[in-house]
């Protein structure tokens, strides 16, 4: 692409862009983002292209691999433009018949089409689909729509237009009162004010003379992915926002760490910011505002802890991921000892939007202390795996039985953890909660950075809080000592629990551990270590009651708690289990009820899952 | 893969030409050799200037990093939270007990190398085992079987 001198240039390059975008023509878009890609749909995308090829359609329909539109649960997918129709679970041997059916007959094909599992009805429209109906997708929006890997199709949706709009028409300090003004609060976790952040960091930049401005994409939670579907789908509005930034800070140089995990997220933005360069938006007198910005990519190694922000500082400089007391923060002293401001993915991807249609726009959404919208990954036992966006302030209960699905299997909800290894759970009787900041908190829970992860019935909820204080303890870098030492006691308290030598006590201790723990630790992944186990406690302390002096695991999930014997009525005697137990405990004669001895049994639960007739016992 | 010090040399230089931090070093020589050989520890203090130590505290810090030559296979099983729900660490106990290692070893024929991973955010295919780059998803224990066997059986052909 030409280097865009000015905004004029821009505009006319925008408009040719939204022109060539012929909303009647053909489209075939197929996701092909990480969970569609894992799910096989680059091979579908292939055999497309080809299909379409050996058809002579190459030239009137256009084929596009966009970035993950968030309905995981259902993929491979296929939209096809311009009816919208919406095709699951598609396979590279489907697509012959789309193309001659459907593309070529407009005849939709109904074994593809998504089923309403509560009204049965076949849905053949994306925007029907109970999944997107109460979404309000904003930093989303271009997800599925554009292929991410041509900046043309942002640039056919407007986008760099709030970025001239910008450079060209507001002083630095009119941009920071209108990030202000929208209310946008860090969508990293920890919630704190975008535009004061802005103000406070070029506050010290006049002073010193320059800094560095961080885009934070270490998404280190576990079940946590939106992240990586912003810089997949749409990198340009990370890149787009991160310009805002440091125009409005008065800072020339950025840098986006990403977590090395995340190929394809590395794949596009480096990619995104090649073209973003090629065409004079990144680089030397960008739009001939005399505003000089560029971008670099820093590779995250794997340590959970990166994601804290002196953390994420110490990692770019070459050492070891330690965090270090604040203040100073970042803003006063950050990278190489200056100002540094450090932004989530999330948030650099609103800027955009909120310059685009003004601060009142964004603060019109939300609640009254959470303004805007508000990306969760919704895993775990539900229906609709995948992505969703919420304007803050919607419930929980909407989040999961409405757009989720609910709870698959005719199971019962038990539990949704909110905010990864840092967050609470949220139990049953507060369906009901709002989604903000402040309600959340109240509970216990965090919103973090929108990891929602949903447990049932058959989820024993001693042994998922005893998974994040693994996680947590095994991720703590160890500088200081209530974290490293601390989550190391709370662990090995849980374990034994779990192992059915909890003793009274137990509980008091954990509480008063994670009391010390929180109140003590030098930074946020050990002030937050503790939180599942405290929210756990908090709601399911029968649960938990049930561990230690009954010795029993109501979920049927803690080994030491459990024990598997066979049915003699179900059991037909065809030796599945007998040939795969790893400890030959089970015996028997073939065709007759087999037998597990109990003494030899280490409890792996092979026998349980592969067992066809329903035949093993677990109590 | 054979050590070679000159392309270790070679892969140090650029990355400081291009203003890369040793971290950013260490991650080039392990996508090369899959493994940080010790005298890549040794060239790479001594390019960058820093003591062995501090270099050998950033090798062990981060996950990415392998101090130990990996298999030829290698099976990365998530242990993110959604597979954690769905029955990951039954996988993850069938690979180690098929394979006799614990998770972060290699089979004593350098066939397989056993890790885990803490999320991959395809959290709609949990459990997930990835076999080489290659992902396999809702997985049990009879589909560990199967893809164990697939690849033995691959491995048996001449």
């Amino acid at each position: 692409m030409m280097r865009i001198q000015s905004a004029a240039e821009l505009e006319a390059l925008q408009s040719t862009a939204s022109t060539a975008r012929d909303a009647n023509k053909p489209r075939l878009r197929v996701c092909d983002g990480t969970g569609c890609r894992a799910l096989g749909s680059h091979a579908v995308l292939q055999k497309l292209i080809s299909e379409i090829q050996t058809a002579g359609l190459a030239a009137s329909v256009e084929i596009v691999g966009t970035g993950c539109p968030g309905f995981c649960e259902c993929g491979p997918l296929i939209t096809i433009d311009p009816q919208h129709i919406f095709y699951q679970k598609v396979s590279p041997q489907d697509v012959p018949e789309i193309v001659r059916q459907t593309v070529a007959e407009g005849k939709v094909i109904e074994r593809l089409l998504y089923q309403d599992p509560k009204t049965g009805d076949m849905i053949h429209h994306e925007a029907e689909l109970p999944f997107y109906q109460n979404q309000k997708r904003l930093v989303l929006s271009l997800n599925g729509q554009i292929d991410p890997t041509k900046i043309e199709d942002y640039l056919a949706w407007g986008g760099y237009g709030a970025m001239a709009k910008v450079l060209t028409g507001l002083t630095p300090e009119q941009a920071i009162d209108e990030v202000k003004r929208s209310g946008l609060r860090g969508r990293g976790g920890a919630g704190f004010r975008t535009g004061i952040k802005w103000e406070l960091c070029r506050n010290n930049v006049l002073k010193q003379g320059d800094g560095t401005i961080i885009c934070n994409a270490d998404e280190g939670d576990p079940g946590a992915f939106m992240d990586r579907s912003v810089l997949e789908g749409n990198p340009h509005s990370v890149i787009e926002g991160m310009i805002v930034g440091g125009y409005a800070m008065g800072i020339q140089r950025g840098i986006v760490y990403v977590r090395a995990e995340y190929p394809l997220a590395i794949e596009n933005l480096s990619l995104a910011i090649k073209q973003a360069r090629q065409a004079g938006l990144l680089g030397k007198n960008i739009l001939d505002s005399g505003f000089d910005f560029d971008l670099a990519i820093r590779l995250g190694a794997g340590a959970f802890v990166c994601g804290e922000e002196t953390a994420l500082i110490s990692s770019i400089e070459g050492r070891i991921g330690e965090p270090r007391p604040r203040p100073p923060y970042p803003a006063e002293e950050g990278l190489w000892g200056k100002p540094t401001n450090i932004n989530n993915v999330k948030s650099w991807a609103s800027i955009p939007l909120i310059l685009k249609h003004g601060a009142d726009w964004y603060a019109g959404i939300g609640t009254e202390k959470s303004k805007g919208t508000m990306i969760f990954s919704i895993v775990g036992k539900i229906h609709n795996t995948g992505l969703v966006e919420v304007p803050m302030g919607v419930t929980l209960r909407q989040l999961i039985f409405d757009i989720g699905g609910g709870i698959p299997n005719q199971k019962a909800f038990k539990a949704a953890q909110i905010g990864g290894p840092s967050g609470g759970c949220i139990p049953r009787e507060h369906l009901d909660v709002t989604i903000d900041y402040e309600s959340l908190t109240s509970l216990g829970a965090i919103v973090g950075s929108g990891g929602l992860v949903v447990a049932d019935e058959d989820t024993c909820i001693v042994d998922f809080a005893r998974y994040f204080m693994s996680f947590t303890q095994q991720e703590s870098c160890g500088k200081c000592v209530p974290c490293r030492i601390g989550t190391r006691a709370m662990l090995a308290t849980l374990e034994r629990i779990c192992a059915g030598q909890g003793e009274p006590g137990d509980l008091e201790y954990l509480q008063e551990m994670g009391e010390h723990v929180k109140r003590s630790s030098l930074c946020g992944l050990g002030q937050t270590s503790p939180n599942p186990v405290l929210s756990t406690i908090r709601y399911f302390r029968d649960e938990y009651e049930a561990h230690i002096h009954e010795k029993r695991c109501p979920s049927h999930v803690c080994k030491a708690l459990i024990t598997y014997t066979i049915n003699p009525e179900k059991c037909n005697g065809c030796t599945v289990c007998a040939k795969n137990c790893t400890s030959s405990a089970i015996v028997g004669v073939r065709g007759e009820p087999y037998v597990i001895q109990e003494e030899m049994c280490t409890r792996c639960g092979v026998c349980f899952s592969l067992c066809h007739f329903d035949a093993i016992r677990v109590e | 893969m054979e050590i070679s010090i000159e392309d270790i040399y070679q892969t140090l230089s650029a990355e400081i030409q291009e203003g890369g931090s040793l971290i950013a070093a260490l991650e080039a020589i392990q996508e090369q050799y899959r493994y940080l050989p010790p005298e890549a520890l040794v060239l790479a203090s001594e390019s960058f200037g820093v003591p062995l130590s501090q270099t050998y505290a950033v090798a062990t810090f981060y996950n990415a990093f392998s101090l130990k030559p990996k298999g030829k296979h290698c099976l990365n099983v998530c242990m993110g939270t959604a597979c954690h729900v769905r029955g990951s660490p039954q996988v993850l106990e069938r690979i180690e007990s098929k394979l006799a290692i614990q998770t972060g070893e290699t089979t004593r024929d350098h066939l397989f190398t056993l890790e885990t991973v803490n999320c991959l955010g395809a959290c709609a295919l949990g459990p997930i085992v990835v076999t080489d780059g290659e992902y396999s998803g809702q997985m049990n224990v009879a589909k560990v079987d199967k893809l164990l066997k697939t690849i033995l059986r691959q491995e048996a052909q001449p």
